[in-house]
């Protein structure tokens, strides 16, 4: 049996778990509202990208752009958004596994594209072939590597090294709740467009033009998207996760103390029982 | 008299900088500056990087920098996309000349031996930007 020092010793132990818990608890819910609020102020320039895309493919007809050819799929990518920091309970453990279901289960060879620590720490062990990587995103999006990336993946895909390219991210429903998606990325599907407002726009200079300065941006949005999404809901998940983990160190601190106390009254009655029967004997 | 203003919108992908009724809009095009009054043909361009004004129903000019983008007219509203964008009254004056000058220093003494190469193109977009700032905020100012 645990001696009362033992005891002691597990309780301060455990006090101090929670103490961090907590802390960390509270960090990471003033970093899920900085990146809810980075989530949801980017929606209006993506909407309002996506109208006019989808506007500029009604009127186009016909489009011709590089990023929206569709071909024989020989090699895919995979673009992989993970967290860099764990303890936030089974965020990248679920994502990782259902990649790596998707990777095995694909008929052709899948190279990725890993964002985020967990996931690249994951797959350099499974030794899957990395196109290319970032592990110190530090848990808040950044426009102008969603950018570069965004340009070096349309670069392969234009030049046909690369067939197709998915995403594979966490989408942010609230603190509580998220959900793993995987969308296509490239070749871009013509029908993200809204409603068919039909009207008709003068363009300056061409529709031509215009949709080949208009298709990177569309891409390094929704990379970045995938991104601030990801961001938010790995707070989230770690503000949830911590809050239990409070929950269970406060309890352990409660069962331990019931403990430590039996164990002291124990001790005082066993020393009373000693101390009567020695003054029985002396009679 | 049909109504004078439309409703303007400044977002870039950080965030919606501007939502506001306005009665003219001056925005950098990319064949040049191009002005939109209230209820415009529909109209879709891109931006180069350039000062964008805006007058409110008083008549009152705030200016903003932004460094290209698209610019969408359509239904008396006008939406600025752009890739970044600033509000003039928040330029430091000081600063963005003195990023002028570096940048041009920096053009400058390419090619003249010393250091080593730069990259052209990048150090010439940055003296794009630094002009455009300094401009936007010279003319909020005046």
């Amino acid at each position: 049996m645990a001696t009362l020092r033992d005891i002691r010793r597990r309780i301060r132990s455990v006090a101090s778990t929670a103490q961090i818990t907590k802390t960390m608890e509270m960090v990471s819910a003033a970093k899920l509202r900085r990146a809810q609020t980075a989530v949801e102020s980017a929606r209006p320039y993506g909407e309002q990208l996506r109208e006019v895309l989808g506007n500029l493919a009604n009127a186009s007809g016909e489009i011709m752009h590089p990023a929206f050819a569709r071909r024989d799929v020989k090699r895919r990518a995979i673009v992989h958004v993970t967290s860099d920091r764990g303890l936030c309970g089974a965020f990248n453990v679920n994502l990782n596994k259902m990649v790596e279901g998707i990777v095995r289960e694909a008929s052709v060879p899948t190279s990725m594209v890993l964002i985020g620590k967990k996931g690249y720490d994951y797959f350099r062990r499974r030794k899957a072939t990395i196109l290319a990587s970032n592990t110190s995103m530090g848990g808040v999006a950044s426009w102008k590597f969603a950018e570069e990336m965004s340009r070096t993946l349309a670069e392969r895909f234009e030049a046909g090294e690369i067939d197709e390219v998915d995403l594979v991210y966490t989408h942010f429903k609230s603190a509580l709740n998220r959900t793993i998606v995987v969308e296509p990325y490239l070749p871009m599907g013509r029908t993200a467009t809204g409603p068919a407002v039909s009207r008709d726009y003068l363009y300056e200079p061409s529709p031509e033009v215009i949709l080949e300065r208009l298709v990177p941006y569309v891409l390094a949005m929704r990379l970045y998207m995938a991104m601030a999404e990801s961001a938010a809901s790995e707070h989230g998940a770690r503000m949830v996760a911590m809050g239990s983990a409070t929950k269970n160190a406060n309890e352990m601190i409660q069962n331990l103390t019931l403990h430590m106390n039996r164990t002291r009254q124990a001790t005082i009655t066993r020393e009373l029982v000693e101390i009567v029967a020695g003054a029985e004997a002396l009679k | 008299m049909a109504e004078t203003t439309f409703t303007f919108r400044l977002v870039t992908p950080q965030r919606l900088l501007l939502e506001a009724p306005v009665t003219a809009l001056q925005a950098p095009g990319s064949e040049g500056y191009l002005g939109v009054l209230a209820h415009h043909a529909p109209l879709i361009t891109s931006l180069r990087p350039g000062r964008l004004e805006v007058r409110d129903e008083e008549g009152k000019r705030s200016f903003y920098a932004v460094s290209g983008g698209f610019l969408e007219v359509s239904g008396n509203r006008a939406t600025v996309l752009a890739d970044a964008a600033e509000v003039a009254g928040a330029i430091d004056v000081e600063r963005a000349k003195s990023a002028l000058q570096r940048a041009q220093q920096r053009l400058q003494n390419d090619g003249a031996g010393g250091d080593e190469p730069i990259d052209r193109e990048r150090a010439m977009r940055a003296l794009e930007r630094a002009k455009n700032r300094l401009a936007a905020a010279i003319s909020e100012r005046a």
